[in-house]
């Protein structure tokens, strides 16, 4: 799978950090970015948790 | 609950459709009815007094993705309110006079923007709530209003003078308190409300109270009466004054009704029934504290905590959450986990508040109860888990030292 973040909705509220900081990070300059894209299948209950916990709707999974 | 089983939902809101979606997702596969007094699927509200109301956004984006999941199978009932419960039969009146008897129910009723007396039906005055209100007020921002005049300034009040400003409209931003946002940061934050709204052009008057409307000719809102006797110009007034949850309707269903729907810690408010979002009001053993939460994230974490308790009772545990919140105004991103109440500790831990940019935690009787973010959202995420955690407020000053 792959996790991806449209950034023009992303507001970077960071729940999906909150959820999962093994794949969502805020950086300095504050703003959310997926550290790993292809995360391993073992993820997928909080990524899924948080795809579906984002205020903005900006969070995907896309199946490969 | 085995697949000849009903659930209804009433209230079709963010709540509701976590509740829904989770039900589904925790494996009932009997009958589904969302009942909603507004005749649209759920929707996103956050939206309405920002995006939506600037005109960025039309309606069809603030649909909820999850009201159109094939796998949600629901009945939908729109555009009918509940008007009535027997808790004891499970049983449902609705406003077009029909009965629903279930063997569960999830209230996600919601709660009601709260008028000022004198002001319903004056053409000119606005409440925001629901998508008929706003696309309503968005209507007459569109229409070029001399002024508008904003009735309290708390999130929806301080969010509606920033689309305002944003679509360059005269605002004027009332509020009994000293500055905007007190009840909910305190004076030393609100203070920081107050600067960014003057410095976009707000006509800010605070620690004053409304004393009445004035009419033209037509019926129509022309002035605001305030009670240090001016009377500011006003072609549009918004009352932002907080919101009351809508339990009128559960008037003898043998519920408990307390300032929304009295229930046990994991969310049940009598066998087979459950409460979620803003109507709910329970025990939360984060804070041990009876609460009632009206934000977006609790709409979400209620709705699928409820679902469990209402589908497995047995092995039901506490909603024990952390309430986090998000608002936008101009370029700052506020965000806030916890529960703060007057006369708890502030200490500003990173930024400042004169730069419009910092961290401030809050702390009551030796712990921390509450993270405070502009534009500085990293640190609020992180410390919200550790309030769950009991952090005491010694050691949370200590992450900044």
């Amino acid at each position: 799978m792959k996790v991806t973040v449209d950034y023009d909705l992303c507001e970077s509220n960071a729940i999906c950090v909150g959820i999962d900081p093994e794949t969502f990070e805020i950086r300095d300059d504050d703003v959310m970015y997926i550290i790993d894209e292809h995360p391993d299948a073992s993820r997928r209950a909080k990524i899924e948790e948080a795809v579906r916990r984002c205020p903005k709707q900006a969070l995907a999974i896309i199946e490969e | 609950m085995d697949d000849s089983a009903t659930i209804a939902v009433v209230g079709a809101s963010t709540a509701g459709l976590a509740a829904a979606g989770s039900l589904r997702a925790r494996g009932f596969t009997g009958r589904l009815v969302m009942i909603g007094e507004e005749r649209f699927r759920p929707y996103d509200r956050p939206p309405l007094s920002k995006q939506f109301l600037t005109g960025q956004w039309d309606s069809d984006r603030l649909a909820l993705p999850g009201a159109d999941a094939p796998d949600l199978d629901v009945d939908w009932r729109l555009g009918v309110g509940a008007t009535g419960l027997d808790a004891a039969s499970r049983t449902i009146g609705l406003a077009d006079g029909s009965e629903l008897r279930c063997d569960g129910i999830v209230l996600a009723c919601g709660a009601s923007a709260r008028r000022l007396p004198g002001t319903l039906g004056v053409p000119g005055i606005h409440v925001l709530r629901t998508l008929d209100d706003a696309a309503a007020l968005r209507r007459d921002l569109e229409s070029g209003p001399g002024r508008v005049v904003v009735v309290g300034a708390g999130f929806v009040g301080c969010e509606v003078a920033a689309t305002c400003r944003t679509r360059n409209i005269a605002v004027t931003l009332v509020d009994p308190l000293d500055v905007p946002l007190q009840r909910v940061f305190g004076a030393a934050v609100g203070a920081v409300f107050a600067d960014l709204h003057r410095s976009a052009g707000v006509d800010v008057r605070t620690g004053v109270g409304v004393a009445g409307f004035d009419t033209d000719a037509s019926g129509r809102v022309s002035r605001v009466r305030l009670d240090d006797g001016t009377a500011p110009e006003a072609t549009v007034v918004v009352v932002g004054v907080g919101a009351v949850a809508n339990t009128s309707w559960l008037e003898g269903s043998g519920l408990k009704i307390d300032d929304g729907i009295r229930c046990d810690p994991s969310c049940v408010a009598a066998p087979g029934i459950v409460a979620v979002g803003d109507v709910l009001r329970w025990q939360n053993p984060v804070f041990d504290e009876s609460m009632r939460v009206e934000h977006w994230d609790h709409a979400f974490a209620s709705g699928e905590h409820a679902a469990g308790s209402l589908l497995d009772p047995a092995n039901a545990g506490p909603l024990a959450t952390v309430p986090w919140f998000w608002s936008d105004q101009y370029d700052r991103k506020i965000q806030f986990a916890g529960r703060i109440a007057p006369g708890d500790d502030m200490v500003v831990v990173d930024g400042s508040l004169d730069e419009h940019r910092f961290v401030a935690l809050f702390g009551r009787a030796g712990r921390l109860v509450g993270v405070l973010g502009m534009n500085r959202p990293r640190h609020v995420i992180g410390l919200r888990p550790r309030i769950a955690e009991g952090i005491t407020f010694a050691d949370a000053l200590a992450v900044f030292a």
